[in-house]
């Protein structure tokens, strides 16, 4: 051995344990810098005018539950269509498809993940709200439908890969088991694989949920941006607006460190904690089945 | 008997026709958008639409400076977060034991993947622009999207880490190899495909994130090319947006030529990691 093997010996695995601690620290500094620009509105705005039922920040409204609450509309209605598309893809594709047809699909669902959400929102606004609002004879197609479908598109490929995993890592015997007991393949499939995958596709979900109610680009080009408390069924049929497009349409303009800047960062707090908990209890779901297979395995 | 045989066999027909349907409706769509574009956008396709300067308040003109900034901002991206995202991937598949604190860095990664594009446009404004005081620029925006970028390449890179076969570190090390140079010599080299698919597939996203750069380094029109790292700059996702939602009046062949360069950097990227990945698997011996 060399003096400069020694030396490699000793410098560089602590280099690469130090890139390994770095995703913790990166998530600390996160959650550190939001606190620092976003905490203080705790002190300047109360929290009785945080509740306020409007935002309209020019006059001091800083109501962020309109902005909760198209949050949780648009995320709804994107997972109303990206479960059973995503779901029903991940069967297909796990249990049904041929050898070849996967191998065309699989790329082709990584495509539609890495497709630019300004690019899917871009096309919102000239070809599916146009759409929309002649066909549902709406007075304009920017609602919280039109960032639904978008978003439901943009979920599909987190809720395919994921589920689809969860049914591969389902072992041959199960399925094998059903068929020598004469189960055709569709019942196996919808009482043997999929509730042995359940956690998995509860996962695929979750995450969907998580990547619905974080997207931002679509939903601030066709949602139509209106702050209104959307409480109504038929409020999918009418503009409203998200906490993530709020924060990406008004940072821009505000000054840095007034009322408003601290609102915004607050929003980015609370989204930081959703998504937190959404990502936390999701991997807690896999964490949980994958001690209870070990104990059936054992 | 035999009715309740012939029943379920027609119910497997059903359902399997069913799912038939739906992956062919959400199929459909991906393939329309990218032809649709492809149609759409391509008559706006010219050497001056790529190598021009836009101008007439980018109603008229090119998108140079908007396809420069973002493959500056991608190169940057990758500067930082490929050996860093190398490393720790490295880290978790070779040197981590199995303890809370590995936890901990497995679950700070799922929770990077999950935090909202915007948030982490908040998180650069905050550290990298204000209180580093790099200004909106390109460094600033690369950083941003560096941290973002990190948990995709950790976690490919990790899967083609531990996808090499122990023994091939068994025999490394009993020939008196040590254990970094078993990494490098043996593991690396035949991870090294399984790598570089997760690091397009991580700057593919990056290239095409438009909220992390929002305040943190994106420029709504720029005479010229950015000069420093501590530039702002045009970037392709960016100008989508602005010139689909701020510019009035704006021709619809410029948009749809900016969405189909933006596509085209997206869908390479995409099939160079596809056939690296693919022919990889196709070599592998073990």
């Amino acid at each position: 051995m060399n003096s400069k093997q020694n030396w490699q010996e000793f410098f560089i695995p602590r280099l690469i344990k130090a890139c390994g601690y770095s995703a913790i620290v990166f998530v600390a500094l996160i959650f550190f810098f939001l606190l620092r620009e976003g905490l203080p509105t705790l002190v300047e705005v109360p929290l009785k005018a945080l509740l306020d039922p409007r935002w309209y920040p020019i006059e001091e409204h800083f109501g962020i539950l309109p902005l909760i609450s198209g949050s949780l509309l648009v995320t709804v209605g994107a997972m109303l269509v990206a479960m059973p598309f995503g779901i029903g893809t991940a069967v297909f594709i796990s249990e049904i498809a041929p050898r070849w047809v996967r191998e065309i699909l699989k790329p082709l669902i990584e495509l539609l993940g890495g497709l630019p959400s300004v690019m899917l929102g871009f096309l919102g606004i000239l070809v599916l709200a146009p759409f929309l609002r002649v066909f549902l004879n709406l007075p304009t197609g920017l609602t919280a439908l039109a960032g639904s479908l978008l978003l439901g598109a943009i979920a599909v490929p987190t809720v395919v890969s994921i589920a689809e995993d969860a049914l591969d890592a389902v072992p041959r015997g199960y399925r094998e088991g059903a068929w020598a007991l004469g189960a055709t393949k569709w019942q196996t499939i919808w009482r043997v694989t999929l509730p042995a995958a359940k956690s998995g596709v509860l996962t695929a979900v979750m995450l969907g949920i998580g990547r619905s109610i974080g997207e931002t680009m679509t939903v601030m080009m066709v949602t139509g941006n209106a702050p209104v408390l959307a409480v109504k069924l038929n409020s999918i049929f009418s503009p409203v607006r998200t906490m993530t497009a709020t924060i990406a349409a008004e940072m821009g303009e505000v000054a840095s460190g007034s009322v408003h800047y601290r609102v915004l960062f607050f929003i980015g707090i609370v989204l930081f904690l959703i998504s937190l908990i959404v990502n936390i209890s999701a991997s807690a779901v896999i964490f949980r089945s994958k001690k209870r297979a070990e104990r059936i395995l054992s | 008997m035999k009715a309740f045989s012939i029943n379920r066999h027609i119910v497997q027909r059903l359902g399997f026709s069913f799912l038939t349907l739906i992956t062919t409706l959400t199929f459909v769509p991906v393939v329309w958008v990218i032809l649709y574009i492809i149609n759409k956008g391509a008559p706006a396709i010219s050497w001056e639409f790529i190598s021009g300067f836009p101008h007439d308040g980018m109603r008229a003109g090119g998108i140079l400076p908007a396809i420069v900034g973002t493959i500056y901002l991608t190169l940057g991206t990758a500067i930082f977060s490929v050996p860093l995202g190398i490393g720790a991937a490295i880290y978790l598949s070779e040197y981590a034991a199995d303890n809370t604190l590995t936890r901990l860095i497995r679950l700070a990664i799922i929770n990077l993947a999950g935090i909202p594009s915007v948030v982490y446009g908040l998180f650069g404004l905050g550290l990298f622009v204000i209180f580093l005081n790099f200004g909106t620029s390109i460094l600033a925006a690369s950083l941003t999207l560096s941290i973002m970028t990190l948990p995709v390449i950790i976690s490919t890179a990790e899967e083609a880490l531990r996808s090499v076969p122990q023994a091939f570190r068994t025999v490394s090390i009993s020939m008196g190899g040590t254990q970094w140079q078993t990494i490098r010599r043996i593991v690396l080299p035949e991870a090294l495909p399984g790598i570089i698919t997760g690091v397009i597939l991580g700057l593919e996203r990056a290239a095409g994130e438009t909220a992390p750069i929002l305040f943190t380094g994106a420029a709504f029109f720029l005479p010229r090319l950015p000069h420093s790292p501590f530039d702002a700059t045009m970037a392709l996702p960016y100008h989508l947006f602005v010139i689909s939602t701020q510019v009035p009046e704006m021709p619809v062949q410029i948009q749809y030529g900016t969405a189909l360069v933006l596509l085209t950097f997206v869908v390479i990227m995409n099939l160079t990691a596809t056939f690296i990945r693919s022919r990889a698997r196709a070599k592998r011996q073990w």
